[in-house]
């Protein structure tokens, strides 16, 4: 079983500044680490690694700094690593990064075919979600998102139970596809000392957009078909009452006296 | 791309209910179809859905495509998007808003590859630019931090996944009507290799989070499982449902399904009852649009109790019980 997991470098989510009067992101002494949703999808290729035999290879597409959340991929159990890495990549949105990182899929299915691909649900700083279902459209691959659960691992296929708003739906797909999963799926490990090691060994495999093939035509900030026009910060509305009372008891039953008469209850 | 005309919309409609989504959808799309001077169409894909045009029609459509086939009737990626990327090849719309819900966030995404155009994720506002006649899509980035407004100029349609609850429900004119145009299903296109084996239905401990009117939501000062048992009566109290911040569902103690915020669910009932969440705005994002919201938590300064209508600092495991003893 070959399990390839797409990972990407983002900003800790608790510890995002944005400069108000720019509207940017304030990159300058801001924490980086894997987006917490892939560390699922890592986990969940270990795991399955370790029931069925197998190799884990981890992909990303980001700047020369990013290689550190290839070397946290080996520490938590990956064991090849390969880091998409161009100016022509750069400012892409969904369409291009999933255009490429389907051209890097595909050169490593070229060394050794690849049989599972997993995503996290989304990344903590697009928030889109949009990667996974778009990787499996450009390998023209069965995929399903929303992954909570794999069921079971047959020969040939993998029956995974999806999210959905109102239960879940189980799905069987045959090898290969494309799973986004959601952190129901498992709890990350933490990191052993020995796959610290190994990280620190690790040959990271670096590629441009020519070593994969990619028409850069269809990459980065110029060819991508979306872009930002604008941003900014939102809004917030301070409309607080303190709901009055000398305690617990007097401030519960004031509080449902307000809703009363608001009518809200 | 001069060619590309109307606003579409697609009308999620699983397990033989129409999603709330389509009339929020009609909403933002009767507006954009209008500024446009164009049609607003709504697509209906499934199995027994026809039904569901005449409700599209009375709340703002005036087109509905249906493609209706039993191999339709559970949601697979590939055959839904393949219907949509030949529906769309024909009949060439402008603009394509789509509900950002599980089924949608997927098929907008590997649609807007066969389509080969570009998609915005999780807006929450579409505006149509006077200048250009582009579509202008907003949404909560870096979660919820930043907003960011997308443009797609040189492909069409311009597609974007529209957040649950950021339009209201258009309304019903009864007995308003428009033209069916029936897609034929085609079983040598439209296929998947993915088989759909069952559905699990949410075993939930009451009313659905998305239809609830009170939803009562703990977070971290709950400090345990057995606390959301209390929220529960509460919930129950009041005909409403529970939910939670994410440090609850982190730890363990309630079901992912029950979160709300970005990372969660968005919801947007009459009233929230936020107790011992702080308030990150990564919560916020999910729960903003709720008519009132009370917050009790122990912290004066924490962050809900700047936005909620009704703040009531106190711990929750005095307050709620005696807000059970007040609903008596």
């Amino acid at each position: 079983m070959h399990i390839v997991a797409c990972v990407k470098q983002t900003p800790k989510s608790d510890n995002v500044k944005i400069d108000p009067a720019t509207g940017c992101l304030i990159r300058s002494g801001a924490a980086s680490a894997m987006n917490p949703f892939d560390e699922y999808a890592l986990e969940e290729a270990v795991t399955l690694k370790e029931q069925l035999g197998g190799t884990v290879s981890v992909i990303t597409m980001g700047p020369p700094q990013a290689e550190a959340v290839l070397r946290d991929s080996i520490a938590r159990g990956a064991d090849a690593v390969y880091q998409l890495g161009d100016m022509a990549f750069a400012g892409s949105d969904t369409w291009s990064t999933s255009y490429a990182l389907s051209k890097g899929i595909e050169k490593i299915n070229s060394v050794r075919p690849v049989d599972l691909i997993i995503c996290g649900k989304q990344t903590n700083d697009s928030d889109t979600g949009h990667i996974g279902p778009q990787i499996s459209a450009w390998l023209k691959m069965p995929n399903a998102a929303f992954v909570k659960k794999v069921v079971e691992v047959k020969e040939k296929s993998i029956v995974v139970e999806r999210l959905t708003e109102d239960g879940s739906e189980v799905l069987e797909l045959p090898f290969p596809c494309v799973l986004s999963v959601v952190k129901e799926i498992n709890s990350p490990r933490v990191r052993s000392v020995k796959g610290r090691m190994a990280a620190k060994r690790a040959e990271v495999t670096k590629w441009t957009a020519d070593d994969i093939g990619a028409d850069k035509t269809m990459l980065g900030v110029k060819n991508c078909p979306t872009r930002v026009v604008k941003s900014f910060v939102p809004k917030r509305e301070v409309c607080a009452v303190a709901v009055e009372g000398a305690n617990g008891k007097e401030k519960a039953a004031n509080l449902v006296k307000l809703l009363k008469d608001g009518k809200y209850i | 791309m001069k060619d590309c005309k109307n606003v579409w919309i697609f009308a999620e409609a699983q397990r033989g209910k129409l999603s709330p989504t389509a009339l929020e959808l009609l909403t933002a799309g009767r507006k954009l179809a209008d500024d446009l001077g164009e049609k607003l169409c709504a697509v209906l894909l499934g199995y027994q859905v026809e039904k569901f045009a005449r409700d599209l029609f009375e709340h703002g459509a005036d087109v509905v495509y249906v493609c209706d086939d039993k191999a339709l009737e559970h949601y697979l990626d590939d055959v839904y998007a393949r219907v949509l990327a030949d529906l769309i090849a024909l009949y060439k719309p402008n603009k394509f808003l789509l509900p950002a819900t599980n089924l949608g966030r997927s098929l907008s995404a590997k649609t807007a590859i066969f389509v080969g155009t570009g998609l915005t994720a999780d807006a929450t506002e579409v505006v149509i630019n006077n200048e250009d006649g582009q579509l202008h899509a907003t949404r909560p980035t870096f979660g919820g931090n930043l907003m960011a407004t997308i443009t797609c100029a040189h492909t069409r349609p311009e597609m974007c996944s529209l957040r649950p609850m950021s339009y209201e429900k258009a309304p019903r004119q009864a007995g308003r009507t428009g033209e069916v145009v029936k897609f034929p299903f085609d079983p040598q296109r439209h296929t998947t290799l993915a088989k759909f084996l069952e559905f699990i239905k949410s075993k939930g401990d009451g009313l659905d989070l998305s239809e609830a009117e009170i939803i009562v939501a703990g977070g971290r000062g709950v400090g345990k499982a057995e606390g959301f048992e209390l929220l529960h009566k509460l919930a129950d109290r009041l005909g409403g449902a529970v939910a939670a911040s994410r440090a609850p569902v982190d730890s363990g103690w309630i079901d992912y399904r029950y979160q709300i915020g970005l990372t969660g669910r968005t919801v947007k009932p009459k009233v929230y009852i936020a107790c011992g969440i702080s308030g990150q705005i990564q919560h916020m994002a999910g729960m903003s649009g709720s008519d009132v919201i009370v917050a009790i938590n122990k912290d004066a300064e924490a962050p809900i109790m700047k936005v909620a209508n009704y703040a009531v600092q106190g711990d929750l495991y005095d307050v709620v019980p005696a807000m059970l003893e007040a609903l008596k």
